[in-house]
């Protein structure tokens, strides 16, 4: 038979559909569930009141994040130490009671493997390519660089999934967001994927599944794919994929949950025939080019306000649209920015390194990298490099990481999400920047009146050292 | 889920475009374990600037909410439905809608309404004084003054929110297609249809 060509993502959706409803909505089956502590309480909550159970216990993995302190966790004596924040801790100990209740793995928060649930799932192997898997966190859309169809839910669809281990779900529109050529030297995948948000816009991608696809993409790390995929819902999208290749497969081998044996060699064979076929078409197309391209910091409180590094802070008037205009204005103003300003001007207290788009153990190499034998600027205040799990840490102190960064005076902590959302101690003080490898700057993000400016981990740990906004290509060496 | 077929009152004339999640609920109220008692954080740093309409005594209660293009985009908590429903509202009507968001407010019974700006513009300038009439039912917005907008749902969730159906009890329902579907998975797809249970 010979078939219509499809997409990776209509490849994978098909293979997923359950049951289609007469108005087109599917359910789709999920393979892989992700659980965190903050919205799962109602989900579980639910089910207890409904008086249901878990489907597929085996396929859902718990693990505490989002309130963690990164500060020690267990005292001298190997006890474990109290959470100080009330609301913080009742979170976490709701998931830690919850888990087993429902018969579901969790990873503790004094386990090694513990970390943010994004960089838990591909570095368990647990999450795999052409899987569906989902968690109610929007950036779950991370997973699509292991090849995956992942996107966040809501805590309901989280009870959802849960019980029935299903969604309904209607099919997205595919778009195409091609770079080919090379990145510069000095260009990370994060530049890449803000300047990709900058394009599109915050709304562009809505409706949308996108694939990652040129060259850029073939030559990239899962890691780099991992942070590229991550911010795809800040250009709108609900996921975004890139097709599992041989890079794939390499990185997945061995992982705890990955499969083994026959099931490894049936698991290739179905990952290689669900690329994108010839002559399949896409709802929409981007094409942008990879030389175009610059390390890229934003000016204002959303994702999509970009900027090369080279440039200057934009006057409101640049911008065609009217309510564009209006917005540029009121972000200038809680950013205190004038504009014209050169981005190097601008002066930074405090850098953050770490989050599901940039805590992996090439990231905190990158900022190591600039970071080895200088030392922080007199005017940053606060420098925190927080890694995604238990076993980056156990990795970059193997290298020596560790040393590099408490000896140029940033911080080494304990794995969480810190920062990118301040639900835990770490936040950035009202009025003050932070040079941020988060994914998110809008208002308040980081703290109440903290101004997030989002970069690559290379770009944040030069800002540590010049303490302002720098082009990190100015500092180091950087080889073709 | 309370069924919803109608919704006649006060509309909070916002407004404002691309308001994300964090504007409707700031990340420091998602720290609670149950639904409830989040209408009080909700758009809390708006309710601190001078002349907003969320503390307009006029708006306290009303059941909709206008807003601009893009409303709920950002993260996927569902506390931002949870809050809109605690401070009593039913209805959020504007241009456009965070895919998540929607997804959201849908599941916990709040109607969203898609129109045209200039739709939007006109029901800004009603609400001002007089109350918005929205019928699910004929799907329409209708106003005192004879105005009336035609809006689009999914039929599926129209039939839901008009017979307050939980969605969850809806899909237990196919059980049977379930297992169906997970027999086929672990000869197809093995490597997905199972974890390794010696994993750590
Ligand atoms: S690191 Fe930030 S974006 Fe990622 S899951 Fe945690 S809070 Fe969400």
């Amino acid at each position: 038979m010979t078939e219509n060509p499809r997409t990776l993502y209509e490849k994978i959706w098909d293979a997923h559909v359950v049951d289609r409803q007469e108005d087109g909505t599917c359910l789709v089956y999920i393979d892989r569930h992700l659980v965190h502590e903050v919205t799962s309480p109602q989900a579980f909550e639910g089910l207890r009141v409904a008086g249901r159970k878990v489907r597929r216990p085996d396929l859902t993995l718990a693990v505490p994040d989002h309130n963690l302190p990164t500060t020690a966790r267990i005292d001298a004596d190997g006890k474990e130490l109290p959470i100080a924040d009330p609301q913080s801790a009742q979170q976490l100990s709701a998931l830690k009671a919850n888990a087993p209740d429902f018969g579901i793995r969790y990873i503790d928060a004094t386990d090694r493997e513990q970390g943010i649930v994004h960089v838990v799932g591909p570095e368990q192997g647990f999450s795999l390519p052409g899987a569906t898997i989902v968690c109610g966190d929007s950036h779950t859309a991370c997973h699509g660089g292991i090849g995956a169809l992942a996107f966040g839910i809501g805590t309901t669809e989280v009870e959802h999934v849960l019980a029935s281990q299903t969604l309904l779900l209607r099919q997205s529109k595919t778009m195409e967001v091609r770079v080919d050529g090379d990145l510069s030297p000095g260009v990370t995948p994060k530049d890449l994927i803000l300047h990709i948000v900058g394009v599109i816009g915050t709304a562009g991608g809505t409706g949308y599944v996108i694939e990652y696809r040129g060259s850029v993409f073939e030559k990239m790390s899962v890691e780099g794919r991992l942070t590229v995929c991550n911010m795809s819902i800040e250009g709108g999208a609900r996921a975004g994929i890139v097709a599992p290749d041989e890079t794939t497969f390499e990185y997945l081998k061995g992982r705890p949950y990955a499969p083994k044996g026959e099931d490894w060699d049936k698991a290739i064979a179905w990952w290689k025939s669900i690329a994108t076929d010839p002559g399949a078409s896409f709802d929409k197309s981007v094409v942008i080019d990879a030389a175009d391209i610059q390390p890229t910091v934003t000016w204002g409180t959303s994702p999509e306000d970009t900027v090369a590094i080279g440039g200057v802070v934009p006057s409101p008037e640049s911008f065609a649209d009217a309510s564009k205009q209006q917005a540029a204005k009121v972000s200038l103003e809680y950013m205190g920015l004038e504009p014209g300003t050169k981005l190097t001007d601008v002066e930074v207290e405090n850098i953050f390194i770490g989050s599901c788009t940039n805590s992996r153990i090439e990231d905190i190499r990158a900022a190591a990298k600039v970071l080895k034998g200088r030392k922080k600027a007199a005017n940053v205040k606060w420098a925190i490099v927080v890694p995604g799990s238990g076993l980056v840490k156990q990795q970059a102190e193997a290298e020596g990481l560790d040393r590099i960064i408490t000896d140029a005076g940033l911080e080494w902590r304990e794995p969480g999400c810190s920062a990118c959302l301040a639900m835990n101690p770490d936040k950035v003080p009202a009025g003050e920047r932070c040079a941020s490898t988060s994914n998110r700057n809008f208002t308040g993000r980081q703290g109440p009146g903290s101004r997030t400016h989002l970069m690559s981990p290379a770009m944040a740990a030069a800002v540590a050292i010049t303490g302002r906004l720098t082009d990190v290509r100015d500092l180091v060496e950087i080889q073709a | 889920m309370e069924p919803i077929s109608h919704v006649n009152g006060a509309a909070i004339p916002f407004g404002r475009k691309n308001v994300d999640t964090d504007v409707i609920i700031p990340a420091h109220w998602l720290k609670t374990i149950s639904r409830e008692g989040l209408g009080q954080g909700a758009f809390e740093a708006v309710k601190t600037e001078d002349g907003n309409v969320f503390v307009d005594p006029q708006y306290e209660g009303a059941p909709i909410l206008i807003a601009g293009d893009n409303f709920g985009c950002g993260s996927s908590r569902e506390h931002a439905a949870w809050a809109l429903l605690d401070m009593g509202l039913k209805c959020v009507i504007a241009p456009s809608f965070s895919d998540i968001f929607s997804g959201n407010a849908f599941k916990n019974g709040i109607l969203t309404v898609a129109l045209p700006q200039e739709a939007i513009d006109r029901l800004m300038e009603v609400a001002q004084t007089d109350p918005i009439d929205v019928d699910l039912e004929t799907q329409t917005v209708t106003t005192p003054f004879q105005d009336r907008y035609a809006f689009e749902i999914d039929s599926f969730r129209k039939h839901c929110l008009l017979n307050g159906l939980d969605e969850v009890g809806l899909t237990l329902g196919k059980v049977g297609k379930i297992a169906e579907y997970e027999d086929k998975a672990a000869s197809g797809l093995p490597f997905l249809a199972k974890t390794v249970a010696s994993a750590a």
